[in-house]
């Protein structure tokens, strides 16, 4: 372990934030959830870098780790099985377009 | 100092993560988006290689590579023409995006590189023992994880359930 804990940390707050500047600048839903998946590896690497660096015997941050990765998986399912019926009914998928469901 | 192999590895990766992520949110193609957030995450499974994690860096590239990045392309295809792009976003929205994303990277930064860490005696170099992990996995005594992982099987059927019905023609 030649690498300190703060470069992973430093990578991983970059990944973090630009993940937020997707988020809020992107317009389609589809890039807007790749912006969430990038934020949320983001997180998985931080629990990862913690457990071995500062608890090295025990696997938490790991397990902790592969629940999210499932959690991710099946969130990104279900938001995109939504995104197509969206587009299948207004037939687009940008937010500033999809104005019938506001209220 | 002499630089060793496993450092010139840390330094590509991260090279790839930071380069291709913000690629990914910045290209106006949403394919190529799609592939640079492919090599951001086949670059997370080499940090956990790198960090001895070999079972979490199968999990991340069969999960999020092979499962929901397949998904993305598909829906794209779904969703969109070929070659298409997205339309130019608004100068101040780009203008807010860029100051909540560089004012909380400022601060977060900040405060990691400020910070001391107790760092543990001796880190160990070793891998995992695939044993310990499947022990852990499956057992319900203290730090063994069977409850969590019944709940995230549960979710699972709920999810294919719901993307079943929601996403079926009428």
């Amino acid at each position: 372990m030649s690498i300190p804990m703060e470069f992973y940390l430093v990578v991983s707050t970059i990944m973090f934030f630009t993940g937020v500047y997707g988020f809020i600048t992107r317009h389609n839903m589809l890039a807007i959830l790749m912006s969430l998946e990038l934020i949320l590896n983001a997180v998985n690497v931080n629990f990862v870098v913690f457990n071995r660096f500062l608890f090295p015997g025990q696997m938490e941050g790991m397990f902790f780790s592969i629940f999210s990765i499932g959690v991710a998986a099946a969130e990104t399912a279900v938001a995109i099985a939504i995104i197509i019926n969206v587009f299948r009914n207004m037939k687009k998928i940008d937010t500033s377009e999809v104005k019938n469901m506001k209220y | 100092m002499e630089i060793t192999a496993s450092q010139i590895i840390f330094y590509i990766l991260s090279a790839i993560i930071v380069g291709c992520s913000i690629m990914s949110v910045v290209s106006r193609k949403i394919l190529r988006a799609a592939t640079y957030l492919l090599f951001v995450l086949i670059a997370t499974a080499g940090f956990y290689v790198l960090l001895n994690y070999h079972f979490l860096a199968a999990i991340q590239i069969s999960v999020y590579v092979g499962g929901i990045l397949v998904l993305f392309v598909f829906s794209i295809f779904l969703t969109s023409q070929v070659g298409e792009k997205m339309p130019q976003v608004k100068l101040s929205r780009r203008i807010a995006g860029l100051i909540v994303s560089l004012g909380g990277a400022a601060l977060t930064l900040f405060v990691l590189l400020t910070q001391n860490y107790p760092y543990a005696a001796k880190v160990s170099e070793s891998e995992i023992d695939m044993y310990a992990i499947g022990q852990s996995l499956m057992g319900t005594e203290r730090f063994q994880y069977l409850l969590p992982f019944e709940a995230i099987s549960v979710l699972l059927l709920a999810c294919i359930i719901t993307g079943i019905l929601v996403a079926r023609k009428k």
